[in-house]
């Protein structure tokens, strides 16, 4: 078996549930560069959509911004913002990829603040972005990020992001398109899915080595395993080849 | 409509279309020419309390030359759209000029990391805060741009997003269900830095527009700067290559480089050495207050604050790197 980091075991994974054929709009950093491996290996014909305007690049590079021009290298548009949130609107849009500095049970992200007063922040965070946007009108949304008690939180500062909200029902009921939501969240640890009828994040394979004792130690909120959980595939050598040398050659991502 | 929820968050401008089209009525439409210095167009055009708004992309065509000019120039007290405001957010809060913001996206540089100073600003309470989206800052641009109060949408829903933001949720009348009307933003102010533009303020710009094409209509002045000047006959051969039409716009200036250190697509990358200098100094308030002396303070415009940051040869490195063109020397893989 080929030797990883834990970094690029999240990107591998992230890449394959991005299925060719289907349009997914994309954040830098990690989820853009398991973007760029999935169009490189499975799905030639991703249509990746960046916020900004870019439509369907080639990604020669990662881009360090979701607006600068190598989001539309080789792409079919370089078009607005409008055009972008728009198609997500009217269901177009199958994935979106987000990070966050903190996500609940239910899929919720904070990207805004930490503290107990919102009029008077620990820290101040950047806000939304698009992230509030993207996690709306996508049907599924998918988080990368690293798996530790801080980010995976029983109550959250601030809810920027709408995950299922406070549970079955809730994002229709606050009038969020119905069978849109939270998909997947990959980690450094497994990969999660959300329970059918609690709407609960679940534990639905475990990476190599990883038990479900050190998620729940990872998790600050309480966390079951799904039905029928499995072990994670591990990354190929022609994944983590192309990953290398093609995706992040600098290691901009990986090497972090 | 029924009013089912009431975001908590101020409204920093007036949605009102029919007080924005008293000033569109007085508006030049006159074929006049508008070219003129950085200096000069910020002194007629930004007053201290205007509401701003940056075209661009925080790390991508954004007017930084403007920006430089309004610190310089002192200004205070300014409202500010942070509609994706990354490096543009980072100078003005260097400068402490704006004092309220709407807050779709600010602080950040996307993948290079946060501004510890504008973090600063943002934590020290100088700043009154309103949250939106992208989308939702975009439709609120787009309402003004159409002459009307609001349009509706459907982000910020159930989030503590909304109930930080100006916005009202309502039970739309045609389906019943929730959705989420975006106030009309109309600036008093707009810089858009653009690829092309001729004497009267026609232009054009190459690449994602962003929100540009909106946001020069529902501003009530508009600063151009361009990267070149082209002749009115050149715009009028293409008309459907121009997206923002010369009666929107109160000043041309023209800034070769314009957009330095962020990206100008089909021209040149952003200079990513000397944004994670601005980050790196900002760690330390003493050092950051050097290099804004050094680099803003200390120039008289921005040509030179181009040669203190490598000029022309720079400048050309980075349009290699904007066509992935490699460096003598460098094997064509490693360009990218």
């Amino acid at each position: 078996m080929a030797a990883y980091n834990s970094m690029e075991l999240m990107i591998c994974v992230a890449a394959r549930f991005l299925q060719d054929g289907k349009i997914a709009t994309i954040g830098t950093g990690a989820p853009c560069a398991a973007a760029m491996l999935a169009q490189k290996t499975h799905a030639p014909n991703l249509v990746m959509m960046f916020e900004a305007g870019g439509v369907a690049p080639i990604l020669p590079t990662m881009p360090v911004s979701v607006g600068d021009s190598r989001t539309y290298y080789r792409g079919l548009m370089a078009t607005s913002m409008r055009d972008v949130m728009a198609t997500m609107a009217r269901g177009m849009v199958d994935y979106c990829f987000l990070g966050g500095a903190q996500i609940d049970a239910y899929g919720n992200i904070n990207s805004t603040m930490i503290g107990d007063d919102y009029d008077d922040p620990k820290v101040r965070l950047p806000g939304s972005g698009g992230a509030n946007d993207l996690a709306s009108m996508a049907w599924h949304s998918m988080v990368l990020t690293v798996h530790d008690k801080r980010r995976f939180v029983e109550k959250m500062y601030f809810v920027t992001t709408p995950g299922y909200l406070d549970g079955p029902g809730a994002r229709e009921r606050a009038g969020l398109p119905p069978d849109s939501g939270p998909y997947k969240v990959i980690t450094d640890l497994a990969v999660m899915g959300y329970n059918a009828d609690t709407c609960r994040m679940q534990v639905e394979s475990l990476h190599p080595g990883v038990d479900m004792e050190q998620v729940q130690a990872n998790t600050s909120f309480e966390i079951k395993s799904a039905p029928q959980i499995t072990q994670t595939e591990p990354p190929t050598a022609r994944d983590l080849e192309i990953l290398r040398t093609e995706v992040d050659p600098h290691r901009y991502i990986i090497g972090r | 409509m029924k009013e089912l929820f009431e975001g908590q968050g101020p409204l920093f401008t007036d949605p009102d279309p029919d007080h924005a089209r008293e000033h569109f009525r007085k508006k030049e439409r006159g074929l006049v020419n508008k070219l003129m210095p950085v200096k000069q167009a910020v002194e007629q055009l930004i007053h201290d309390g205007d509401y701003l708004a940056v075209g661009g992309f925080g790390g991508v065509r954004i007017p930084t030359s403007v920006l430089h000019e309004i610190v310089r120039q002192g200004r205070k007290n300014l409202g500010f759209s942070g509609h994706t405001s990354t490096h543009d957010c980072q100078i003005l809060a260097a400068g402490e000029c704006f004092d309220r913001c709407d807050i779709a996206y600010i602080i950040g540089l996307e993948a290079r990391g946060l501004s510890p100073n504008s973090r600063r600003y943002f934590e020290s309470g100088k700043v009154k805060v309103c949250e939106w989206t992208n989308a939702g800052m975009y439709w609120r641009y787009q309402a003004a741009a159409l002459g009307v109060p609001f349009i509706p949408g459907r982000s910020m829903l159930g989030t503590d997003t909304n109930a930080h933001s100006g916005a009202k949720t309502v039970e739309c009348p045609y389906t019943g269900k929730p959705i989420v009307l975006f106030p009309a933003l109309y600036p008093d102010v707009a810089v858009i830095h653009v690829h092309e533009a001729d004497i009267y303020g026609n232009a054009r710009i190459r690449g994602n527009i962003i929100a540009d094409h909106t946001l020069a209509r529902a501003s009530k002045h508009v600063i151009l700067t361009t990267e070149r000047l082209i002749s009115s006959d050149e715009i009028r051969r293409e008309p459907a290559s121009n997206c923002i039409p010369y009666f929107c716009v109160d000043a041309v200036c023209v800034v070769p480089y314009g957009a330095f250190p962020s990206n100008m697509p089909y021209l040149y990358f952003s200079d990513e050495d000397h944004l994670r200098l601005w980050l790196d100094t900002e760690r330390d308030v003493q050092q950051l207050d050097e290099f804004v002396k050094k680099y803003i303070y200390g120039t008289n415009d921005f040509e030179e604050y181009l040669r203190l940051c490598g000029g022309l040869e720079r400048m050309a490195q980075l349009e290699r790197q904007e066509l992935l063109i490699p460096e003598p020397g460098q094997a064509a893989e490693e360009a990218l």
